[in-house]
């Protein structure tokens, strides 16, 4: 698989990373190496082998269903940019 | 032209726990602000998500009432995207591998049942709150929501009509509440319905589909259908084909409007959460919740009609809810002589109709069940004929009180002397002399128009059935 510049740009977009044209072309060919190292994995043959969701080959451990955290509504708005009437504030955003 | 519509649904119903899904902030609803969101709600930097296990729990609880598979090994899967009100830029979703699988739920339409297959059902976070009015041209979020436990449950598209669609997704209600795994309150967002909507001409393959996002009331969810299907047939009669498209329903307009094409649409990238490990489901504990399920909706429909002889129309009305399945089996159990037909009469008939008029859910309804019984009991004894229940319903329903009260101080019992019954069919007789010789000279009509006239000088009290009987044996005799 290879990408074009184009791929890069829109990752970079969906990610909201800001590229320039000159690290566009950077980040092409380092991508680009590593989707030739995934091509050399990818020609494993793995039939039969699950899946792995995580590295580690463990299970999730649960917590009960209790409430257990206070409210440090104060606390985490003291480092907020900006906020009123206790929500945070935001830019305007509609869809 | 014929055309078929096709309706999928997914809805996001929240889980009754009490803390969310990967926090312990609590999820009671209206609380102020930011106040039940803490530090992995509102994602700061370092936190780890630990999962619920209640929430887990309520998934285990719907696959076994759908009958679906429960996937001994999920995944936990980062949905990503950037929207101020999902602050780690991705929502903790699942993805290729969701706890449920599979499934279905029968659904009644008119007299008629119909399956509707599920396609799976899957666990994650829901995302805060935008408010964008009242801040001066900014946008205010509430993260209280961020991080409640959904269960989506997303149908396959079986769906031909609107009407359909909202029986599916009042059978899915009925069905998450009925179980306790959702409190379907639809004002707070409880029970949320996206609908996938396409139309095509018999025989043809699929049409494209549009969505509609966030349907909150079955009246909006028949509105949206109605109109989208309209509008698509409408398209593509002048010539047009249809673009795969998200919209929104705007409940004024009655209109649905697009909100984003295919082309801008979202690309998720999703991948499975490297700070969540895979969720295991042990036999036992699918055992321990099993033992726990209640008698669902279906088996009830079914015992209905086997052991109470009710229509299957009547059956399944009942078993809409659990509050009114178990509110009719509590008067069907207490009533001295087993009449299940004239307890589903009553519950569906009157108690249903005054809760309506009123906008009242049955467990506000000001007569209880232990207060029904009483009342269908007086018919049972005779001491109320159905006509005069009614108005002692109606006093219950405005006034309070017991039955039998009601009965001793309006003076509404059926008369029961058949003394007092001839006595008045006497004066009857006399005052309506032609009637008497029209019955004579063969004319049937004549002797209705005489009960109604004996029924009338009791104010309704009399046994119509004694009436007909007395005033045959005297015009007869």
């Amino acid at each position: 698989m290879s990408l074009s510049i184009d791929d890069v740009r829109r990752i970079a977009h969906l990610a909201r990373i800001r590229v320039g044209e000159d690290e566009a072309v950077q980040y092409q060919s380092q991508l680009n190496g590593v989707f030739d190292l995934i091509a050399r994995m990818q020609a494993v043959d793995t039939a039969g082998v699950a899946p792995m969701a995580h590295a580690r080959d463990l299970f999730q451990r649960l917590r009960a269903d209790a409430v257990t955290e206070p409210n440090r509504r104060e606390a985490f708005q003291a480092v907020a940019p900006q906020v009123a009437g206790g929500f945070y504030l935001v830019p305007k955003v509609i869809e | 032209m014929q055309w078929e519509t096709v309706i999928g649904l997914e809805v996001h119903t929240q889980l009754t726990t009490k803390s969310k899904i990967f926090s312990g902030a609590s999820t009671a609803f209206g609380a102020e602000p930011n106040s039940q969101a803490c530090g992995i709600d509102v994602a700061l930097p370092g936190v780890l998500p630990v999962l619920n296990r209640g929430a887990v729990e309520c998934a285990i609880r719907f696959g076994l009432a759908i009958g679906g598979k429960l996937n001994r090994v999920n995944v936990f899967d980062r949905k990503n995207y950037f929207y101020p009100d999902l602050p780690k830029g991705y929502q903790i979703s699942q993805f290729e591998t969701p706890i449920v699988e599979g499934g279905a739920l029968t659904i009644q339409v008119g007299d008629r049942e119909k399956t509707i297959r599920l396609t799976r059902a899957h666990l994650e976070e829901d995302a805060g709150k935008s408010l964008h009015e009242g801040f001066h041209g900014m946008t205010g979020i509430d993260l209280n929501r961020a991080g409640t436990p959904l269960l989506e449950i997303v149908s396959e598209p079986d769906m031909g009509s609107a009407t359909e669609a909202v029986a599916y997704a009042k059978a899915l209600h009925g069905l998450v509440t009925w179980i306790g795994t959702c409190d379907g309150n639809m004002q707070e967002g409880s029970f949320r319905c996206d609908a996938n909507v396409s139309v095509r001409r018999p025989g043809e393959p699929l049409g494209t589909r549009r969505e509609i996002k966030n349907l909150n009331s079955f009246r909006f969810l028949e509105q949206a259908i109605n109109y989208e299907v309209r509008w698509q047939i409408g398209e593509i009669e002048d010539g047009r084909a249809i673009q795969q498209a998200t919209v929104l329903f705007d409940s004024d307009s009655g209109e649905t409007r697009m909100m984003r094409t295919k082309e801008d649409a979202h690309d998720y990238r999703y991948f499975p959460d490297p700070d969540l490990l895979p969720v295991k489901l042990d036999e036992d504990w699918i055992e321990q919740v099993r033992a726990t399920m209640p008698e669902l909706p279906q088996a009830r429909r079914a015992r209905y009609q086997t052991e109470f002889g009710l229509s299957a129309y009547d059956a399944g009305a009942l078993t809409g809810s659990h509050v009114l399945s178990d509110y009719f089996e509590a008067v069907v159990a207490s009533l001295p002589k087993a009449d299940p037909k004239l307890v589903a009469n009553w519950v569906m008939g009157e108690l249903s109709a005054a809760l309506n008029k009123a906008e009242l859910g049955l467990a506000e309804s000001p007569i209880t069940a232990i207060m029904l019984t009483k009342l269908l009991g007086r018919i049972q004894d005779g001491t109320l004929s159905g006509k005069l229940a009614k108005q002692v319903f109606e006093v219950m329903w405005t006034e309070g009180g017991e039955p039998d009260a009601i009965i001793a101080a309006k003076g509404l019992k059926q008369m029961s002397d058949s003394g007092e019954v001839e006595r008045i069919i006497d004066e009857v007789l006399a005052a309506n002399a032609k009637s008497v010789e029209e019955f004579r000279a063969g004319k049937d009509k004549a002797f209705n128009a005489l009960v109604g006239q004996v029924m009338k000088a009791t104010k309704g009290k009399a046994n119509p059935a004694q009436v007909n009987d007395l005033l045959r044996a005297k015009l007869t005799g």
